[in-house]
């Protein structure tokens, strides 16, 4: 269940003066169960790419293969690409329609084929696996907040049973608490179902801590795509990309200049502590040892 | 999906069509399809033809674009054609059972087509060469007289330029649509005409919740900045004739001139 781009190039209105090159030559290997973190500045190529990955834009040039399998090829089956391919986009506005949330999440598994009764099931499951509260069910999707109908949109896609989940800034326009949530929701499921997961955002505060792998875009060019601690070693290089490593990376990189040896690569702020805690208590030992033990605690 | 629209889209260049004032090309066009009617033989149509291409030469917009908005009148253009050539009386060249392709058919058949296009062409190098804004700016300034009998010349310019304002909005935002249910696997060409109708709601409700929420949006910043309409409003580039305009009124009773000797010497 593997996905992979070879040489995957994409060019808006080609042949016009409005003609740009979204995306330059990528190569790229999504392989299953990964929990992966797409990142860049606004306009580097991160939503045309993950459109790439469910054939709802069409590569202008290079080869997208599922499974193996070229996913233009004259009698590939995308219908059945998109249900096992889900991608959630930016603005649930632009996908909830019907009167009441339970059938708006069902709309999906309805469309592939299942009855109302199946479809049901799988929307329940979907919703409760999000976090969405039951008694809110009949609710139309309209009155319900922000964060809530994220979780609507979610489950809608999350309903198909998709093997991949690709979600678009499933946090922008959420509060800090309300983007928390949905985040350890989406860690939850990536857990439970075990499918692979593709986070995209433009903060890095946001995805360090639960992707295992980070792509990080730029001019349409995948410039960085490994671990998060390898890729936040290069901070000076994603400033000048209009990006940041996590408040904590600079931190420990200012702590490291000012000759305490903690580990620079820390990226979150549990494994910061630990790091400066072992680092201090090493000190207050070896002071106490430099001193004849004669420092009182 | 659905960006191959020309009528109404400006082609940003730097020649002089674009510097003119737009009430100079609104009445260019205006004199352009009223010369289309006049003309009604060969020789006129070639002048026509020559003033046609006289303008998308220097309009400096690529004649591809120009062309663009002729797809969109196709199927009129089909069906205005065929049904001249059959159904017009006259001397018969070819017929098929009860079909008959007549001369005066073939005739009448050419002319429509040409006229046609040559609408079609004639105002699209208008709305090339010039942005949405402006050309209200310029109906607004025409239709100003329209006051005195009561017409709101002002409110009705302004709601044209939002209307067209949103146009390239709502596309994009169809667009976007669109995908999101696609993904999640609805099919807007499948099935017949009212299962195709039914598949459409998944896309035109989220459409019009977005459609009047920008609305509200639009309005509340507009009060928020004091808008009261048209009385005593002045505009940040009033619209000036310049000497090229001169030029080209003069240029345009020319042709017109050229048009109605054409007419009435029946050439």
């Amino acid at each position: 269940m593997s996905i992979e781009l070879k040489n995957v190039m994409y060019t808006y209105s080609p042949g016009t003066s409005y003609e740009i090159h979204a995306l330059k030559d990528i190569d790229l290997n999504i392989p299953d169960g990964q929990f992966i973190g797409v990142i860049g500045h606004t306009g580097s190529g991160k939503s045309t790419l993950i459109q790439h990955l469910n054939a709802l834009i069409r590569p202008t040039s290079g080869t997208i293969l599922y499974n193996g399998e070229d996913i233009w090829a004259d009698k590939y089956d995308r219908k059945t690409l998109r249900s096992e391919v889900g991608l959630v986009f930016q603005y649930p506005e632009h996908q909830l329609f019907e009167s009441d949330v339970l059938s708006d999440v069902c709309f999906g598994p309805m469309n592939q084929g299942k009855t109302r009764e199946e479809a049901e099931a799988e929307a329940r499951k979907a919703l409760s696996q999000v976090g969405f509260k039951e008694k809110n069910y009949g609710k139309s999707p309209f009155e319900l907040s922000g964060g809530q109908k994220k979780r609507v949109a979610i489950a809608g896609v999350l309903a198909m049973n998709p093997k991949i989940l690709i979600l678009d800034e499933p946090t922008a326009g959420l509060d800090p608490k309300g983007r928390d949530d949905i985040l350890d929701q989406i860690a939850e499921l990536h857990a439970a179902r075990g499918i692979t997961i593709i986070l995209v955002s433009h903060s890095m505060e946001d995805i360090a801590k639960y992707v295992e792998r980070l792509i990080v875009m730029n001019h349409g060019e995948t410039v960085f795509d490994d671990t998060p601690k390898a890729v936040f070693s290069h901070y000076k290089e994603l400033e000048t990309m209009g990006l940041a490593a996590p408040q904590i990376t600079y931190i420990m990189h200012a702590l490291k200049e000012h000759g305490l040896d903690v580990d620079a690569d820390a990226t979150t702020v549990e494994e910061a502590k630990r790091s400066i805690l072992a680092v201090l208590n090493e000190n207050k030992s070896a002071l106490l040892k430099a001193e004849g033990g004669c420092l009182d605690d | 999906m659905i960006r191959d629209i020309t009528l109404g889209q400006y082609y940003p260049a730097d020649s002089i069509l674009h510097r003119l004032d737009p009430r100079t090309k609104l009445s260019g066009t205006l004199a352009f399809i009223i010369s289309v009617f006049l003309f009604h033989t060969f020789p006129g149509y070639a002048v026509a033809t020559v003033f046609l291409a006289v303008m998308i030469k220097i309009s400096k917009v690529p004649v591809k674009f120009i062309f663009k908005g002729l797809k969109a009148i196709l199927m009129i253009l089909m069906i205005t054609v065929v049904f001249n050539m059959v159904l017009t009386p006259g001397q018969i060249l070819w017929k098929w059972g009860f079909l008959k392709i007549t001369r005066e058919g073939v005739d009448l058949a050419v002319r429509m087509a040409i006229r046609l296009i040559y609408l079609v062409i004639g105002s699209s190098i208008m709305t090339l060469t010039t942005t949405p804004n402006q050309l209200t700016d310029g109906l607004e300034k025409s239709l100003r007289p329209l006051n005195k009998i009561h017409v709101p010349v002002h409110e009705i310019s302004m709601m044209m330029s939002i209307a067209l304002r949103f146009i390239p909005i709502l596309l994009e935002e169809t667009d976007k649509i669109m995908k999101a249910q696609i993904a999640r696997g609805a099919a807007f060409e499948n099935g017949n005409l009212i299962q195709k109708a039914k598949n459409m709601i998944p896309l035109l409700v989220p459409l019009f919740i977005s459609a009047f929420r920008r609305a509200n949006d639009l309005a509340m910043a507009m009060e928020a900045r004091c808008y009261h309409g048209g009385d005593h409003r002045t505009q940040m580039k009033p619209l000036k004739y310049a000497a090229r305009d001169r030029i080209a009124y003069c240029i345009l009773a020319g042709y017109l001139a050229i048009g109605i000797a054409f007419r009435v010497m029946g050439i």
